[in-house]
């Protein structure tokens, strides 16, 4: 019975992350247009681009090979597959036991590398520079992410979210610079990640130094939907990690009652709904930087997350 | 309690190293005298912490001098030269700013690994400003090494300063004396500083120091 309403719970928070990040997508844009004193599209907008989407048809270049044609799916499930690892209103799940957040950092990783090798496929110049700039943001954002994880382990004695998030909830964590400095790491390779304003630009095609977007710019119908849906999924996924290690409170845990489960996902909204704010804040305050100050970026990402794993050994010393 | 103090503590030396990194970072004058005031205004916040737990009211009079000296009348005296030398509005050329970052990264880890083993007998929270102080110095020293610019140069020796005064007070029991010296001193010398950037710049109509190198006596 126990292990039923467990699977329940995963197959509820599985569908949650699937109809929630089109929906936390459409809010960032909205309040973006607002903060430009922007009427805006409505926040359902999303919804109605994917299913457009879906009813177009594809079309394909003459010579595209399997790999463009498999990549979308690929991308979308290995995404989708993440987000449901991360405990987003209920920690303990059935699935997180068997995959901690290292294994998320290489399904994202893995995603992109689908991504890329589908930008490279057709041979146009756009995909190849889409590519080739993704991966280069990559090989400095994944690193740092590590980092980040490793720290966060390090404090917590695992690797797994809901550990490290019930470790977070209890007495011990203490003031501490390390988780400060994670933090801001963390923010700084979701910003990278999910192709946001100082990084890249996610609300253009016509412009040259963009990235996602140029790896994408072949696609179209249903191809185009889910690739679509994994860069919200991805998004969403990002700001759960972020929500649900440094702001773990509300989360209900495995055992609890429905009420329990009921305020989980109102705080889990609520932490979305700021966070997505915030991100809009962000965007709107800040402009693009070039290309080649992007590993700059990164590699402050990086520090920040070798700073916070060294710090810890000084004040593990106690 | 005393957790709380020592979180505290920790929290301000550790971030008084990630201000130096930002140091490091910054290419642009005056980012740099506002990053450097930030950097002051971190020391001086660490030291204050220090004196209230350590109950050492004296303590509280370096804080108010590092508050004043190094965040209001440097920044603002080292702005004022940056004006009149009229580089205000250049980008420094920093290179290869990963590897600076890189060395940065070295240079605390090491610091760490020096200063934790042979501090074994004393307190924690001693170790643990001892080490970020030794980093903090070091992280200035390098600074000063990969910088061209003269007023960067100047900036890298204060925050040396800095650190040296996060070593001091967390061990306790360094006379006021000692404090009121330093701070003076660090004024003497912004004072002979800007005298001599002012001379640089006369001469050679930059403040790049390379341009000294040529006038060195033995050159290999």
């Amino acid at each position: 019975m126990e292990l039923i309403l467990d699977a329940l719970i995963q197959l509820g928070e599985v569908t949650l992350v699937l109809v929630l990040a089109p929906l936390l997508t459409g809010y960032v844009r909205k309040v973006k247009a607002r903060l430009l004193r922007r009427q805006g599209p409505p926040i359902v907008q999303p919804y109605r681009d994917l299913l457009r989407l879906i009813r177009k048809e594809v079309v394909l270049a003459h010579n595209a090979s399997w790999v463009f044609r498999v990549a979308p799916y690929l991308v979308f499930a290995t995404t989708w597959v993440a987000a449901a690892l991360v405990p987003t209103f209920a920690s303990g799940l059935v699935v997180s036991y068997a995959a901690d957040m290292i294994a998320i950092v290489a399904l994202l990783g893995s995603a992109r590398f689908m991504l890329a090798l589908a930008g490279l496929d057709v041979g146009t110049s756009f995909g190849g520079i889409g590519s080739s700039r993704e991966m280069m943001i990559a090989s400095l954002a994944e690193p740092a992410m590590l980092m980040v994880v490793f720290t966060l382990s390090l404090l917590a004695g695992s690797t797994q979210l809901s550990s490290i998030a019930a470790f977070m909830q209890g007495p011990d964590v203490g003031l501490r610079v390390s988780l400060a400095l994670a933090l801001i790491g963390l923010v700084m390779v979701a910003i990278a990640e999910n192709a946001r304003i100082p990084v890249d630009n996610p609300a253009t095609h016509l412009e040259l130094t963009m990235v996602h977007e140029a790896m994408i710019l072949e696609y179209s119908g249903r191809h185009l939907a889910l690739i679509e849906a994994a860069s919200f999924l991805k998004l969403l996924l990002y700001l759960s990690v972020v929500a649900c290690v440094f702001v773990p409170w509300g989360v209900a845990v495995s055992g609890q009652g429905f009420t329990a489960y009921l305020t989980g996902v109102a705080a889990y909204v609520l932490k979305l709904v700021a966070a997505g704010f915030l991100l809009a804040v962000f965007e709107t305050a800040i402009a693009k930087m070039r290309v080649f100050r992007v590993p700059e970026f990164m590699g402050a990402a990086l520090m920040l997350g070798f700073l916070a794993a060294l710090l810890l050994f000084v004040s593990r010393v106690t | 309690m005393d957790r709380l103090a020592l979180d505290v503590a920790h929290l301000f030396a550790g971030g008084l190293v990630l201000v130096s990194f930002m140091l490091l970072y910054q290419d642009r004058m005056f980012g740099l005298l506002n990053t450097f005031a930030l950097h002051a205004l971190v020391v001086s916040l660490s030291v204050a912490w220090q004196a209230y737990i350590q109950h050492a009211p004296h303590l509280y009079i370096t804080a108010a001098i590092a508050l004043v000296v190094k965040a209001f009348v440097i920044p603002v005296v080292l702005h004022r030269i940056i004006v009149r030398l009229g580089i205000h509005r250049t980008i420094e050329p920093v290179v290869g700013i990963g590897l600076t970052m890189l060395a940065g990264i070295g240079l605390v880890a090491l610091s760490i690994m020096v200063m934790l083993p042979i501090t074994a007998e004393a307190g924690t929270l001693a170790r643990e400003d001892l080490a970020f102080a030794l980093s903090v110095m070091l992280l200035g020293l390098l600074m000063m090494v990969s910088r061209h610019n003269a007023v960067s140069q100047v900036i890298g020796f204060m925050s040396i300063e800095n650190g040296l005064i996060l070593a001091a007070t967390g061990a306790k029991g360094m006379p006021l004396v000692v404090e009121i010296s330093v701070a003076f001193s660090i004024l003497v010398a912004l004072i002979v500083i800007g005298i001599f950037l002012f001379r640089i710049r006369e001469r050679f109509d930059t403040v790049d120091i390379h341009t000294l190198d040529q006038y060195r006596g033995e050159r290999p």
